[in-house]
């Protein structure tokens, strides 16, 4: 039952990850990903989804998408049905599930965010509803499958599972609101375990949407250099497998990292602007710190949501820079969106699986395009590749509309 | 056990813009009558029902950040103030106020009307709309011009997913992260829509407006309703029918008591209402159906079905009420809520809610 609530624990139960799958334009999987991030790869390509020959920015950072998708238990039927999004989080789910080593469950709780779900089969019907009035071919698909709910119930088919879905959509920081949805879920006894992650296909509706708002960058994305000139776009989806600890260990599962904190907040200074000082921010790191229990001496790399426009940085700067007093100092910073670009609903559960890759693996994902620092950047920009030892990573995203969350990850040994 | 209590009402629906509207509709029994929305390309309108300009332009139209809104916004907001109205009455009040809205369409007005624009010429698409059209804008104006939202999260779903929000809600009362929580859900009206319900369902007639819960911990704060339960979501799979899954949803709710009121969702589509129907064969006692009366509202829909329920329960008339939610592509979900006593009058004695001191 979902009320009434079965009680907390007495004291909050330990997440831990057992499975992550990634997809962005820097490959499919783990493996690729991790050395495009590694190296600082950036993956932008003129956009051959759709025209932009009108529009003021003209790349973004397109998947390629295999010929097939990957094994699942759905059928041609389903499998017909996916559309590029519902592709993207297929993949990434179906990475996350082989190597968590879960067994298919009828009450697995799947928590997935996304801004715009199946935007290009809605796109296509109003194309259709304009263009050829009379023709109701595909419609009726369409108007179904381009519901969020819907793809989410079919990765669920494709794992032979069934469990409560749940959409969270706040916009950009999505990704990070679901993740930190699921922890919540655990860490309050509501659910031993829970798949969650974040998806979001490039779309022409979104891409002309940015475009409108000046907001693309129309040279390269450079997240807090004085230069920058906006975001450029992207898409993909990753996916989580948390559990508790205990679990985990009664299973002898590979534990890839611990969840340990987890803020949100909403800024309700401006629809598409955060507070200038990041304000919310600032609360929102601090309040994940007091989950986790750390503080900023703590935190080895801050994977930040870094957008590139000149108000998302400067704010995010701003609070950085007070958050970590003295620390700031020797904090590396990066935003990986100079590399893949933003993901919007995806991204902040992609940029947790890279603070995971950093947690594992030892290295800092550098800006290669970075050249000046913004003068409010009173940390250090990984710039270059480097090893580093990172034992707590944290990850900041957030969205129009003004709610923002943080998640922080700590290495497990 | 944690305990919720429902301190507050609100709804626009096509009968007006607030409960008592939604009540007298309800009451009445009979289908509102239906207007048209005209689909570009052909001669033939399509059916809806549509929410009437309110009688006096809404004062909080005057806020900044409404400026440019759509419908869907001056629905939500419409119902969170009506459902904070009692808790609003003494500006004495200091709580944290979380905020869940829930939506299955959203903001399809802007959306359309942005997405026309791309196709025609994207350099000249319109920078106001863009920002409209995301899920997550509705609930950032009401954060805005309530000021004090400390929590706020979109849940999209099919319409069962309201009461999914209510959880979230009572989730975040008992951990003790906000005092009150607001729960809304909201839909607008456009062509596109009523065209999409056409190939779905085709009897079922689209409406829009909103439905407001405000939910707390504090039983000095009820408005005489308290959450009783809410069911497991029984999502749908290759495995579990809509109808496997409506019963499985009864199931939970188990056998009623005299006198209980059954708030249902069915409206006018035999073929979708048939789980649901299925499901409460037994039932015997007083039941509304507030779609046939008001129409498809999708999310809002299911918000005036836990409105109705908690009215009813709140007004004496029933000891109890359960809320019956066969989604149409996500899963089945109950809830039922029960008289508490009204601790109401107490709002005006300037006490503090939860933690924070007044």
């Amino acid at each position: 039952m979902f009320f009434p609530l079965a009680p907390s624990p007495t004291s909050p139960t330990r997440v831990v990850i057992t499975g992550a799958g990634i997809v962005t334009a820097l490959g499919l999987g783990w493996k690729p990903n991790a050395e495009g991030f590694r190296a600082g790869r950036t993956a932008f390509r003129p956009v051959s989804l759709f025209d932009v020959s009108r529009q003021r920015a003209k790349c973004a950072a397109e998947v390629d998408l295999p010929a097939s998708p990957p094994v699942s238990r759905l059928n041609a039927k389903q499998i017909a049905r996916l559309d590029r999004a519902a592709t993207l989080l297929l993949l990434a789910t179906c990475e996350a599930w082989r190597q968590s080593g879960w067994e298919p469950a009828e009450n697995l709780p799947l928590v997935l965010g996304t801004t715009a779900g199946g935007m290009s089969l809605g796109e296509a019907y109003f194309r259709q509803a304009t263009q050829t009035p009379r023709s109701h071919r595909l419609q009726s698909t369409r108007a179904v499958h381009y519901q969020p709910q819907v793809q989410a119930r079919m990765i669920l088919d494709a794992l032979g599972s069934n469990g409560p879905v749940t959409i969270v959509s706040n916009a950009c920081a999505s990704g990070s609101n679901a993740i930190g949805h699921a922890w919540e879920l655990i860490r309050y006894g509501r659910a031993e375990r829970v798949l969650t992650g974040g998806y979001d296909a490039l779309s022409e509706l979104v891409f002309s949407g940015f475009d409108a708002l000046q907001a693309l960058s129309t040279t390269i994305c450079r997240p807090f250099d004085a230069r920058r000139d906006g975001l450029a776009l992207g898409e993909g989806a990753a996916v989580v497998a948390l559990e508790t600890l205990e679990s985990a260990r009664r299973r002898g599962a590979i534990i890839l990292g611990e969840l340990i904190g987890y803020g949100t907040s909403i800024d309700q200074h401006h629809l598409t602007q955060p507070h200038p000082h990041g304000d919310t921010t600032l609360a929102v790191m601090n309040q994940a710190c007091a989950v986790a229990g750390v503080t900023p001496d703590d935190i080895d790399y801050i994977n930040a949501h870094g957008t590139g426009t000149v108000l998302n940085d400067s704010s995010e700067a701003f609070a950085i820079s007070e958050w970590a007093g003295r620390r700031a100092a020797t904090l590396p910073v990066s935003s990986t969106k100079a590399s893949i670009g933003h993901l919007l609903g995806g991204a902040g559960a992609v940029e947790a699986v890279i603070c995971l890759m950093t947690l594992r693996e030892q290295w800092l994902p550098p800006e290669t395009m970075f050249e000046t620092p913004d003068p409010a950047c009173k940390f250090p920009i990984v710039q270059k590749p480097r090893d580093a030892r990172v034992n707590v990573a944290l990850s900041n995203s957030f969205g129009f509309g003004g709610v923002n969350g943080t998640l922080i990850l700590r290495r497990w040994t | 056990m944690s305990r919720v209590f429902v301190a507050g009402l609100g709804a626009v629906s096509p009968a007006g813009w607030n409960v008592a509207a939604l009540r007298e509709a309800l009451n009445k029994g009979e289908p509102l009558p239906t207007q048209t929305i005209s689909r570009p390309g052909w001669e033939k309108p399509l059916p809806a029902r549509l929410v009437p300009n309110p009688a006096v332009r809404p004062a909080f139209l005057a806020h900044p950040r409404l400026r440019r809104t759509s419908p869907i916004t001056h629905h939500v907001m419409a119902a969170a103030l009506e459902a904070m109205a009692g808790l609003r009455a003494n500006p004495d009040l200091k709580f944290r106020l979380g905020l869940v809205v829930c939506l299955q369409s959203g903001c399809v007005n802007y959306t359309c009307r942005f997405f026309d624009e791309t196709l025609k010429d994207p350099a000249t698409a319109s920078p106001l709309l863009f920002p409209e059209t995301v899920y997550a804008a509705p609930a950032s104006h009401v954060a805005a011009v309530l000021e004090n939202i400390s929590l706020a999260s979109t849940l999209v779903g099919d319409p069962s997913a309201f009461l999914q929000g209510v959880a979230l809600g009572a989730q975040w009362l008992d951990e003790n992260r906000v005092d009150v929580c607001l729960v809304i859900g909201a839909e607008e009206t456009n062509w596109i829509l009523a065209d999409a319900l056409r190939h779905l369902e085709r009897p079922a007639i689209l409406t829009a407006g909103a439905g407001a819960l405000c939910i707390c911990r504090e039983p000095g704060f009820s408005a005489g309703v308290e959450l009783a339960a809410i069911t497991d979501a029984h999502t749908f799979s290759a495995r579990l029918s809509r109808m496997q899954a409506a019963r499985a949803m009864r199931g939970q709710l188990g056998k009623s008591s005299a006198g209980e009121l059954l708030c249902d969702g069915t409206g006018d589509s035999p073929r979708a209402d048939a789980p649901e129907l299925a499901a409460w064969r037994d039932w015997t006692g007083p039941r509304i159906s507030p779609r046939r009366i008001l129409g498809e509202g999708l999310m809002a829909a299911a918000a005036w079905q836990c409105v109705a329920a908690c009215d009813a329960v709140a007004a004496g008339k029933f000891a109890a009420a359960s809320v019956s939610l066969v989604g149409s592509n996500q899963q089945a979900i109950g809830a039922r809520f029960v008289r508490a006593d009204s601790g109401i009058s107490h709002l005006s004695t300037g006490k503090s809610i939860g933690n924070i001191p007044s």
